[in-house]
């Protein structure tokens, strides 16, 4: 083993130390200063520290290339991960700018703090090919979600989600860790390389079998696939609207990125095939039937629900099958499509969030009754929501729909016969349809249905407003020009030659 | 030039939003003004235009790394049905006159729609063309759910549905004929010359045939269209009815058949008389005209008669194109400007003139109001569509049913028997629906409507005029669209399907 290599391993960490010490300076200032101030005021200085503070360690990544590899993988840097840590800086800024408006708690300080620290894990978590750090970021970022989740105190729905949430993440991680303690034994490395040099052969050992079943269930949880979903409509429906936004977009593309890096690195030799009907033993059957089960479950149960949050948990749940697609095929296209539609996904599930809070804060609830009529009293607000929801549902020329487009060809396209995976997208495809119907209900509330008996204006802050079209238009903007987007990723992805 | 047919419809559709709040005249006027400069563009390429050979518009890289352009052609048939969308664009717009309640959302939705079927025609690129045909769902659906009326959010919901399904179908065969021919390009014309394995396309053409079929109202996947038709508005039924399902029939032959001719091919062995695709489409399309026409013949509701019968001539469409010769192909072609041509006019009676005045499409309570002698010129109207429907000489209906009738003679001479039956049949729903409505002998006399029907307005007359006169024209001189559809058909884009069974 190499020494260590001190100054190297704090600068490839500085975007995180930035945003570590941005939490601190947040909270302190917060803290000290401005107790006595009205929480919107707090708020936007909170929100504008921190997003300073991820501006700058974006400005950090965009300006140092090149690759770095420090202790077998312990901490990686290159464009790859400088690119899917950008997104997630991004998707924080905006998560924080989101909060602004809200009025759900009085401790500021702590919120942005523990948003912070939530990005910090996750920035870990993808620059990391080590079991133990990875685990450790992952739990970083999960003690946070779980606290953000229950940040609303005088909710206790939001208690009872955020409960739920901690005793069922708290089983995952256990299944996780027992996942990597076998993998530990089994290949005497902790490094995803390592694991890889020793899984090799035909024969899939039983114990591997298990490894790989437990990981796989620890971070099915973390992105929410079926069977392993039983938190998400729960958190999604009674979590502060900013959390919840923030736990399904940020916290989204980590997961998927870490998980891809998992299974296409650590269990390279052990994929098996999902060929029907010839299943071959491995990871691969295993997220094709995470896949296909959470596709049928999200997009079957979504029909079903009257609650606009609950929806879209149950969609998150489809969505997740649809990008599972993309981990079986793993090449280079599918990890690009993957990161594609991840980022999309989150983008426009944010923008839903943001207009759902401004909603819910007028009206009392996320009950798709009171989004009827909404096109008459807030016209760009439920624009905006329209093109969030068309892109989820997939309809071009949204980016959802390039998303979906690319990321089935490069499924297909990953076998040597066409025909091997197709049963899982036409499986998909077809699911796809049935969610056209659920979210042309939630249009149909806001376009079709009379407003209620007392119209008046709805009062949307400007901040939200501004936001919510920003993020709409970079919804349209991917859609109609995917190469914006796709062209980084490529170029990324090549050079980090995975 | 005639790719800004799509850019000024969309224009126009985001122009909607700039207009002061209530102005539902300013909307018409921009409405108007949208539709016929689209209209205009349209008639001066169709008129440019004399060679029926396919030619590129635009062409420029969209997302190089899966070799997708952004590319826009149009060959004889595109510009057929391009003009086809002018012309129903403007008169859609013409008997969509009295929509008061959120005009400008109305039309916004309406020029949306118009500018991405305009899309369908002219692209050349497979991703461009499935792009522009699902753009086109989503307006459809809020036109019906918001301004329709019987069962309105059902039946676009129901359309929605199935439109989608359809179009999920389409996706999954492109998908994978573009990645079977190793996602290199999703141009059209690559995609034709690519030699696809016989299996392949045996799996492929019935699913993306199928797929596009749906909106075509192919039988038994028919239902969304007479629910949809009766629920929508007046000008969505035009352009449902006009060219939405055109759309459906124009990816048949454009896509299905032109990248799998093989799957028209026979099978190895005979499965309940019919060995092949083609066969298990003819016969389906024969199913529709009869099943279609005998629907027709026994609706209560008005409008329900023009949407079975939609059914009952889209089936020929589809029958023309699975004769696979010369005169059975551009016959299918002619049926589509015929259709859309006629049903729209057929629809703008039932729905604009008779439906918004007397607020019931029930036969037996319009027979006692007496319309020949109210509304004359909507009885004229109606009797000139009717007959054009039914097939009278002169008309384009009758051009075009004669070319189908002759290439189906050719390939299945028993079909063509049954098609005989089905344009009988057509004859007596007409007759009737005709005789109900507008010359019911059961006339009471001491009613006297209390709030006496408005008369029919110019733009509706206008509106009507263009329609028939185009019918005319067509059924006169069949060579104006023959001359440029002709030649399309031979272009080098069909050879795959000439080599199959071209006779």
């Amino acid at each position: 083993m190499n020494p260590i290599n001190y100054p190297q391993l704090l600068q490839l960490a500085l975007p995180q130390i930035t945003v570590v010490v941005t939490a601190f300076v947040v909270m302190t200032v917060d803290l000290l200063f401005l107790r006595k101030q009205a929480s919107r005021v707090r708020f936007a200085v909170a929100a504008s520290l921190a997003a300073i503070g991820c501006t700058v360690a974006i400005a950090h990544i965009l300006l140092t290339s090149g690759q770095a590899n420090i202790l077998d993988g312990t901490l990686i840097a290159n464009p790859l991960t400088h690119l899917v840590q950008i997104a997630i800086l991004s998707l924080t800024i905006f998560t924080l700018l989101i909060s602004v408006d809200s009025t759900f708690t009085e401790h500021v300080g702590e919120y942005v703090l523990l948003i912070l620290l939530a990005t910090t894990g996750m920035m870990f978590l993808v620059a990391s090919q080590d079991l133990l750090v990875i685990f450790v970021s992952l739990e970083l970022l999960s003690l946070s979600l779980y606290t953000l989740a229950a940040f609303s105190k005088r909710s206790g729905q939001s208690w009872e989600a955020a409960l739920k949430y901690f005793l069922f993440g708290g089983m995952s991680a256990a299944f996780l860790l027992f996942g990597f303690s076998l993998l530990y034994g089994f290949s005497n490395s902790t490094s995803l390389q390592g694991i890889a040099a020793t899984i090799q052969g035909p024969a899939l050992n039983p114990f591997l079998a298990i490894a790989i079943v437990t990981t796989a269930i620890g971070l099915g949880f973390k992105i929410a696939a079926a069977p392993f979903h039983f938190w998400a409509p729960d958190v999604y429906q009674a979590a502060p609207a900013p959390s919840a936004a923030f736990i399904a977009s940020g916290s989204k593309v980590a997961s998927f990125f870490i998980f891809f890096q998992i299974v296409t690195i650590g269990f390279v030799g052990a994929g098996g095939t999902a060929t029907l009907p010839h299943l071959v033993r491995g990871w691969i059957p295993v997220l094709a039937l995470m896949a296909a089960a959470s596709m049928l479950l999200g997009n079957l149960v979504a029909i079903r629900q009257t609650s606009l949050r609950r929806l879209l948990a149950y969609s998150a749940i489809a969505h997740a099958g649809y990008m599972l697609l993309a981990m079986l095929a793993h090449t280079q296209q599918s990890l690009a499509a993957l990161l594609y539609y991840v980022v999309t996904y989150a983008l426009a599930t944010l923008g839903a969030f943001a207009v759902i809070s401004v909603v819910e804060a007028q009206k009392g609830s996320d009950h798709i009754s009171h989004f009827e009529g909404l096109s008459r009293q807030a016209p760009v607000l439920s624009f905006c929501l329209a093109i969030f929801i068309l892109s989820l549902a997939g309809i071009p020329p949204l980016a959802g729909f390039f998303g979906k487009f690319y990321l089935f060809v490069t499924v297909l396209a990953s076998t040597p016969r066409t025909a091997d995976l197709l049963w899982l997208v036409a499986l998909a495809i077809a699911m796809s349809a049935v969610s056209l119907y659920y979210y042309l209900r939630v249009l149909k509330a806001m376009y079709v249905a009379p407003p209620a008996a007392a119209v008046e204006e709805l009062r949307s802050p400007i901040l939200s407003q501004i936001l919510v079209a920003v993020l709409a238009v970079a919804v349209i903007l991917l859609g109609c020009a995917p190469h914006l987007l796709l062209k980084p990723i490529l170029a990324a992805i090549q050079a980090s030659g995975l | 030039m005639l790719a800004w047919t799509i850019y000024i419809s969309f224009l126009g559709a985001a122009a909607m939003f700039l207009l002061p709040k209530g102005s539902a005249a300013l909307a018409r006027a921009l409405a108007l003004l949208t539709a016929v400069a689209g209209f205009a563009i349209a008639l001066t390429a169709f008129v440019q235009h004399r060679t029926g050979e396919m030619l590129t518009i635009t062409r420029v890289p969209w997302i190089p790394s899966l070799g997708i352009e952004y590319h826009l052609a149009a060959d004889g048939i595109s510009h057929t049905l391009v003009l086809l969308t002018g012309i129903i664009a403007v008169t859609g717009v013409l008997f969509s006159w009295n929509i008061e309640d959120r005009a400008k959302e109305f039309f916004a939705f309406y020029l949306l729609l118009i500018g991405a079927v305009y899309g369908v025609f002219l692209s050349y690129d497979l991703f461009l063309l499935f792009v522009f045909y699902e753009i086109v769902i989503i307006p459809k659906y809020f036109l019906i759910a918001i301004w329709g009326s019987t069962r309105r959010e059902y039946g676009a919901m129901k359309l929605a549905l199935y439109s989608f399904i359809g179009s999920a179908m389409v996706l999954i065969g492109l998908i994978a004929a573009y990645v079977a021919a190793g996602s290199t390009s999703t141009s059209l014309g690559h995609l034709a010359n690519y030699p696809f394995s016989p299996h392949f396309q045996m799996l492929a053409f019935p699913l993306v045939f199928v797929g596009f079929g749906i909106l075509a109202g192919l039988w038994p996947f028919h239902t969304w269209a007479p629910t949809g038709h009766v629920a929508a508005p007046t000008a969505a039924s035009m352009l449902l009815a006009g060219v939405v399902m055109k759309l459906g029939a124009y990816g048949c032959l454009r896509v299905a058949m032109t990248l799998f001719p093989l799957g028209l091919g026979p099978w190895d062995h005979q499965i309940l008389g019919l060995g092949s695709w083609r066969d298990v489409f003819a016969v389906l399309a024969v199913i529709g005209i009869v099943y279609g026409a005998m629907v027709a013949l026994v609706q209560r509701d008005f409008k329900f008669v023009i949407g079975y019968s939609s059914v009952s001539h889209m089936g020929f469409i589809l029958l023309g194109l699975m004769t696979l010769n010369q005169i059975g192909l551009a016959g299918a072609v002619m049926q589509m400007v015929s259709h859309g041509l006629l049903a729209g006019l057929l629809f703008a009676v039932v729905g604009r003139m008779v439906y918004a005045r007397t607020h019931t499409r029930e036969l037996s309570a319009l027979g006692p109001m007496n319309l020949n002698q109210v509304i004359p010129f909507a009885a004229v109207t109606f009797v000139i569509a009717g007959m054009a429907a039914m097939g009278l000489p002169g008309f384009s209906g009758f051009v075009a049913e004669l070319m189908i009738l002759v290439g189906v003679w050719h390939t299945y001479p028993v079909l063509a028997i049954c098609v005989g039956i089905g344009i009988v049949i057509g004859v007596v729903y007409v007759w009737r629906a005709m005789q109900k409505a507008f010359f019911s002998e059961s006339r009471v006399e001491s009613l006297p409507p209390e709030h006496p029907l408005p008369p029919i307005s110019f733009p509706e007359r206008l509106g009507a005029i263009i329609l028939i006169a185009a019918s005319v024209i067509v059924g006169i001189y069949p060579q104006v669209l023959l001359n440029i559809i002709v030649p399309a058909l031979n272009s080098p884009l069909f050879e795959g399907l000439r080599k199959g069974s071209w006779q």
